[in-house]
């Protein structure tokens, strides 16, 4: 089954490059933040795929029942918390947007820094 | 069979993220963040990892859409488009892709039990958590207890965040606007002739409430924990702001709880640990809590579940009260 | 049983085809309610067939119990989903029964 685990490492590495290409070509700030958003699930894919175990199952270990083999937990657990931070940060860079468009009247890149440009 | 399905999953997955990136209309990318995040969840449970797909499906399809649709109406609708050409960051993008490409054809095969990740703290965690802790749920207790310190530091990130966003927003805006008076509140904007969702809503809203808190209590013996009851509960008393109102939602759990939660959380979660030390084990040692070390284990992670959720919970309100009372510029 | 694996497999493939024609319907329709209409195809009846074919999978234990406990869950707020979307479309000034397509995309 190596097509199998190779296509989740080119999912990951063209979802990466997917977020990271709009992070860095569009010019409207929510669409970055967006870009950002696909770049973070991308590592976070990368990491969850590196996790399983042939024949494993989740691991959840139930009484009398030996000999399960599990899936490793440490990604998830490291994953749990990216994840919550993640929307941390986008809740954070929506309020700057937010801020943004009410001092500039645009949330547009290359709008606010001719503005900025136009005043300094 | 499922080898099959997860690869058409991920296919989607990288349709849905170039659909986002070409839209010109914000609306219709928010709304494909939304399905991108529920994807990602379905793959995640394919990869074995319930609680991680728990958590993205509460969070990432729930929470981050309800904060890009009400940032989205302060601010703009449709992405203006830039006249310069894009070929130079295309091309860097298309070179790191091929160069990754490559790399990884170097890794371990998915899903081989020898490789090197698989080795050292994984199955020591695995053999020990029935031993030391007794609870089922592998990945609670070593979200809580084995790497207890991560959540802390985790739980002040959101708080922050919370806070972050107070200061940023939480302040009525200044010249030009005259913010009504201390006891007059903003005009009610429920949807009020929105009869069939505003029964329904609140048909279902102590049903979300009620799974918010078995998910936040059984953390312990399926997946399942503080981040996600948090979560779902936020989500039940936003779905109950957007039918009946800001006034009735703040006369139901004013401000000031908000704020109370989302402190309150992090300082019960601290002084579990400070307990800790006073009954005589290091920081956030939880055997000391009690004769039995197990049920020491048991019911440290059991209160700073309770207080994670408290806190996720306050946070995520406060963030949305916070956009959505933010008067439109 | 083999019974019981037959009937659930019917319904699987009864419903997969509601939720395929649904799918093609929201594509290929010309009106926005028109396509509403197509893709309520799957909340309702795709739901409740394909539901069905997993308890019938499940046999009778705790995990049927919680499918009709989420069954029921769906049923009620699918639909709802769906008036929400039709009402607040006719409210913005869209309006029914002009089969023309949109002019900027959907």
């Amino acid at each position: 089954m190596e097509l199998f685990g190779l296509y989740h490492y080119w999912t990951f590495a063209v979802l990466l490059m997917i977020g990271f290409y709009a992070v860095i070509a569009k010019s409207n700030l929510v669409k970055k933040l967006i870009g950002l958003y696909i770049f973070q699930s991308a590592v976070f894919l990368l990491y969850i795929t590196m996790d399983k175990v042939d024949g494993g199952t989740a691991p959840i270990i139930q009484d009398g029942v030996t000999g399960q083999v599990f899936s490793n937990p440490i990604p998830q657990v490291l994953i749990l918390t990216a994840i919550v931070v993640g929307i941390s940060t986008t809740a954070l860079g929506l309020a700057i947007v937010i801020r943004i468009k009410e001092a500039y009247g645009t949330i547009e890149e290359h709008e606010v820094r001719e503005m900025d440009h136009r005043v300094a | 069979m499922v080898n099959l399905f997860a690869m058409f999953l991920l296919t989607l997955l990288i349709i849905t993220a170039v659909a986002i990136v070409r839209t010109k209309d914000l609306f219709v990318a928010v709304m494909l963040t939304g399905i991108f995040s529920l994807l990602m969840s379905a793959n995640f449970f394919i990869l074995d990892a319930a609680d991680v797909a728990l958590t993205e499906a509460a969070i990432g399809a729930g929470i981050t859409t309800v904060l890009l649709l009400g940032a989205l109406a302060l601010t703009a609708e449709r992405e203006r488009p830039v006249s310069a050409p894009r070929w130079l960051p295309l091309v860097v993008v298309a070179i790191t892709a091929v160069v990754m490409i490559y790399a990884t054809f170097d890794k371990p095969r998915l899903g081989d039990p020898l490789a090197p990740v698989h080795q050292h703290v994984a199955p020591w965690y695995l053999e020990m958590t029935p031993v030391l802790i007794g609870i089922p749920n592998v990945v609670t207790a070593i979200l809580g207890s084995f790497r207890g310190y991560d959540t802390l530091g985790e739980l002040i990130v959101i708080f922050t965040a919370c806070i972050g966003v107070l200061f940023l927003l939480g302040v009525p805006r200044g010249e030009g606007h005259q913010p009504p008076g201390n006891g007059a509140a903003p005009p009610d904007v429920a949807l009020s002739h929105h009869l069939i969702p505003r029964v329904v809503g609140r048909l279902i809203f102590p049903f979300i409430v009620l799974f918010g808190l078995y998910v936040q209590f059984h953390g312990e013996f399926g997946p399942g924990g503080g981040f996600q009851g948090g979560a779902i509960i936020a989500a039940g008393i936003v779905l109950y702001t957007l039918l009946e109102g800001e006034n009735s939602s703040f006369s139901a759990v004013p401000r000031w709880t908000l704020v109370a939660m989302a402190a309150g959380g992090a300082i019960l979660y601290g002084a579990v640990g400070i307990a800790g030390m006073v009954m005589g084990g290091n920081f956030l040692n939880y055997s000391v809590l009690s004769n039995d070390p197990v049920l020491g284990q048991q019911m440290g992670i059991l209160i700073i579940e309770a207080g994670v959720g408290i806190t996720v919970c306050g946070a995520l309100l406060t963030i949305f009260h916070v956009i959505n009372a933010r008067e439109h510029c | 049983m083999d019974f019981f694996d037959i009937i659930s497999w019917i319904l699987f493939t009864t419903g997969g085809a509601f939720v395929f024609i649904g799918g093609l319907g929201a594509l290929r329709l010309p009106n926005f309610y028109t396509r509403l209409h197509a893709a309520s195809l799957t909340d309702s009846i795709g739901t409740i067939l394909i539901m069905t074919a997993i308890m019938f999978q499940a046999g009778w234990s705790l995990a049927a119990i919680k499918l009709i406990t989420i069954l029921g869950f769906l049923m009620l707020t699918s639909p709802t989903a769906t008036y929400a979307l039709a009402n607040a479309a006719l409210l913005s000034g869209m309006k029914p029964g002009k089969p023309e397509y949109d002019k900027e995309g959907y």
